[in-house]
């Protein structure tokens, strides 16, 4: 069968696996709302553009010389709703407004990690390969840890034309998310030029570079842990990784960084089977290695680094994820790449939900890393996993 | 992967069918495909080779040979660009290989690596159809004609058996003939081969070195292969080059590049270079170092045993001669190969008495005469029925006449000669 049918069947079928966890998740919690409710609500959500039309704050006023100011009429998206099903308005408030987004940022985050796993175990050439490896999650620490122990006010007042000045102010935890995302970039990109000699960049030496830089890092988080004094519970909670109070925002952004980035990937599947055979046999096979190699690595960096500024360090994922996708799919990354991303969406939906729905409710890192390694205990004893 | 193929379990030894080879489209007029001048390459400062010229036209199958250490590897790589070159230049097609992207160098060259540490298990189809990188876009899927690529290459490298294995499941052998088959679904018109049969059992090896004849006997396609095998390289190459510390020895056809002196030069051995009845080629024998002093020495006796001796001596350095022995002798052949002088006699004629008295001043003038025959040389030297008359003549002429037996071993043949000289000196 061809890679790329079977890749699209078998997305095809995690894809409707994680439909239906996104569904049972979103009925699960203090409130049981049933399964065809929550269908129904998140229906009735959706809104398509229906055409256009002329809103009353149009652009304006405008001096016009020798008219006056002058306001002209906007035009805008005229949305509707195609679905009105009759649901509990609470509920509907409750799938819509609070579990949806935490939902869709679990399923969104696993993607990422898992993607950027099964990418970076294809590049290193080693199974046990994860996202972290490259410095990502522990730039991100750094990054969200240093926001939380010194918050700097993050309000600027920025002059737009037209508009005048607008204040442009940032929440504490955007101001988190935002540091740590620059965090894992400024850690990944480090990593890289310590590990680039004359253009080239070793994997060997990426891979040790990664170590060095992370164990570096992990001083930084410990020193400041050691400084934090009244944050220390906020920032073992982001060490951890968690999703509770996700927004709605934080969806977009992600959907808006990760999905064409991953198509990036996808695009380079074939060049990242072929890298498998090792970097001069895909230099003879035509593929421009250190290039490639630069893509893959930013590509995969900004993925991992959008994954963890929100949800924070959230382990397992991107290890376990692949790792299992491989047995079950083979090792070809056209078919492999889209399905780990689509299991690792999957795997954290499930377990974030397990992490909410504790009496206490625990950091979904913990959840991930308590189910993940038994697995890969699981895996050293059964496969020949051991021979890697 | 279709069902139908698993179920081919063709003998394997009929299924390599050379005449379904990938078609290349590519040609470079009268272009060479792979010319290099002067190139040197070294790693940290150390030079592996330099001053390296290589030619490989259209048609021909070049033959890099050399002692281990030698750089053949390392010229290979700086022709794909795998290593920069410090000087020289690598042409590939006329093109500046350095001008080339790692795209067009793959269009233009195939290489079949010793062998490849693939960690994840692919099946063995999907790593030949990784030979059509080159040509494929980065969205392309594979078409019909990357298909026939994929097949015909399977069908020629003789590994459509192994098409659903894993790459990690097959033998060494088989892992190498896989490596070439994507080397063919490449479909570049230069094939670059590292010791392609280094693995190989003797029939595959064989079936492979054919397959590269066949595939540069079209006239457009050429290669060039780092062979070990000496004989192989003479057998299969239109031209061979001799690596040896870090330069070109010697490059030229097989006949004449393949000389004893130049073998044991560039291995720093004693060679013999004989004939390969089976093949007519030459076929080349290495010996340890014996460090003797190069004498003249006569050898009476016939067959292969004398033919041996005359062999082992010529590798040694020293200069035999042989006779009288008829026409057509195993030892004729030996001597004719080793450039000694053998003096003949027509077969169930026996020897004239011009030839024997030939054949008496080679012994008298010798340092050493060996009669070699099965009961310590007697029966050569008693005029016995079977040896004949004459050479009891031609024995009585040498004035140090030792009596080796047909099975001598080396060390003692060596040892005899050095004795018998020896005494000749102090005489």
């Amino acid at each position: 069968m061809r890679p790329w049918v079977r890749s699209a069947g078998w997305s095809a079928a995690i894809a409707a696996l994680l439909a239906v966890v996104v569904v049972v998740s979103a009925a699960i919690g203090p409130v049981r709302i049933p399964p065809e409710t929550v269908v129904k609500s998140v229906l009735n959500a959706f809104s398509v553009p229906s055409g256009i039309e002329t809103t009353a704050s149009g652009v304006g006023p405008l001096p016009v010389p020798g008219v006056g100011p002058l306001t002209l009429p906007g035009l805008g998206l005229a949305f509707a709703s195609p679905f009105a099903f009759p649901v509990d308005a609470v509920h509907q408030q409750i799938v819509v407004g609070v579990r949806l987004p935490r939902i869709l940022l679990a399923a969104l985050v696993g993607f990422a990690l898992a993607a950027a796993g099964t990418v970076m175990q294809g590049f290193f050439r080693n199974p046990m390969a994860d996202p972290s490896i490259i410095g990502v999650s522990s730039g991100a620490a750094v990054g969200a840890v240093a926001f939380i122990v010194f918050p700097v006010a993050l309000s600027t007042t920025v002059a737009v034309p037209l508009l005048g000045a607008v204040e442009v102010s940032l929440s504490r935890g955007a101001g988190t998310s935002l540091f740590a995302f620059a965090g894992a970039l400024v850690a990944a990109f480090g990593v890289y030029a310590i590990a680039t000699r004359h253009g080239r960049t070793p994997v060997a030496t990426l891979l040790l570079a990664g170590v060095a830089v992370q164990t570096f890092l992990g001083a930084v988080v410990s020193y400041l842990q050691l400084q934090a004094g009244e944050s220390l519970r906020q920032i073992v909670a982001w060490l951890m990784g968690h999703l509770s109070g996700a927004a709605w925002s934080e969806v977009a952004v992600t959907a808006a960084v990760v999905p064409p980035l991953f198509a990036v990937l996808l695009a380079y599947a074939r060049d990242l089977n072929v890298l498998l055979l090792g970097e001069e046999e895909a230099r003879g096979l035509g593929i421009a290695v250190e290039r490639t190699k630069r893509i893959l690595l930013a590509a995969s960096a900004l993925v991992t680094a959008a994954g963890v500024a929100f949800a924070g360090v959230i382990g397992f994922v991107g290890l376990i994820v692949p790792h299992m996708l491989r047995l079950v799919v083979g090792p070809d990354h056209r078919v492999l790449l889209p399905t780990a991303a689509l299991a690792g969406g999957t795997f954290l939906v499930a377990a974030d939900t397990v992490a909410r729905s504790a009496p206490a409710e625990y950091p979904v890192g913990i959840i991930t890393a308590a189910v993940g390694a038994p697995f890969f205990v699981y895996l050293l004893v059964t496969r020949e996993v051991t021979e890697l | 992967m279709s069902a139908d193929r698993s179920d081919d379990e063709a003998p394997s030894a009929a299924a390599a069918d050379p005449e379904s080879l990938p078609d290349t489209s590519l040609s470079f007029g009268d272009e060479p495909l792979l010319s290099a001048s002067d190139v040197a390459v070294s790693f940290d400062d150390v030079d592996v080779v330099s001053g390296v010229d290589l030619r490989v036209e259209p048609g021909s199958l070049v033959g890099l040979v050399g002692p281990n250490g030698a750089g053949k590897t390392t010229v290979l790589r700086a022709v794909t660009g795998a290593v920069e070159p410090d000087a020289g230049t690598v042409r590939i097609g006329g093109e500046r290989a350095s001008s080339l992207s790692p795209r067009e160098v793959g269009r233009r060259v195939a290489s079949v690596p010793q062998t490849t540490n693939l960690a994840f298990d692919f099946p063995v189809r999907h790593v030949v159809e990784m030979g059509r990188t080159p040509h494929l876009g980065r969205l392309d899927a594979h078409g019909v004609e990357d298909d026939d690529a994929v097949n015909a290459a399977m069908t020629a490298a003789d590994v459509e058996r192994l098409a659903d294995r894993s790459i990690t499941a097959v033998s060494g052998g088989e892992r190498q003939r896989v490596l070439l088959a994507r080397a063919l679904a490449q479909a570049a018109p230069l094939l670059l081969l590292d010791e392609p049969t280094a693995s190989l059992d003797v029939n595959h090896a064989v079936e492979t070195l054919e397959l590269v004849r066949e595939f540069v006997d079209d006239g457009e396609r050429g290669a060039i292969a780092a062979i070990h095998d000496l004989d192989a390289a003479a057998r299969y190459c239109d031209e061979v080059v001799v690596l040896a510390n870090g330069g070109v020895r010697a490059a030229g056809p097989p006949e004449s590049v393949l000389s004893a002196s130049a073998v044991g030069a560039a291995f720093d051995a004693e060679a013999f270079v004989g004939r390969n009845p089976a093949t007519g080629t030459p076929a080349v024998t290495a010996f340890p170092h014996s460090d003797v002093e190069p004498r003249r020495v006569h050898v009476i006796g016939t067959g292969r045993p004398a033919a041996r001796v005359v062999a082992r001596l010529a590798a040694a350095g020293h200069e035999p001669s042989v006779g009288v022995i008829p026409e057509g002798d195993a030892a004729a052949g030996a001597a004719a190969d080793a450039g000694a002088t053998a003096v003949t006699a027509p077969p169930f004629e026996g020897p004239t008495p011009e030839t024997t008295a030939a054949a008496r001043d080679l012994a008298a003038e010798a340092d050493a005469t060996l009669a070699v025959g099965t009961a310590g040389g007697e029966s050569v030297i008693a005029g016995g029925p079977k040896a004949g008359g004459p050479n009891a003549d031609v024995a009585a002429a040498a004035d140090r006449l030792v009596p080796v037996p047909a099975d001598v071993d080396d060390a003692k043949l060596l040892d005899a000669v050095g004795a018998a000289a020896a005494t000749a000196d102090r005489g």
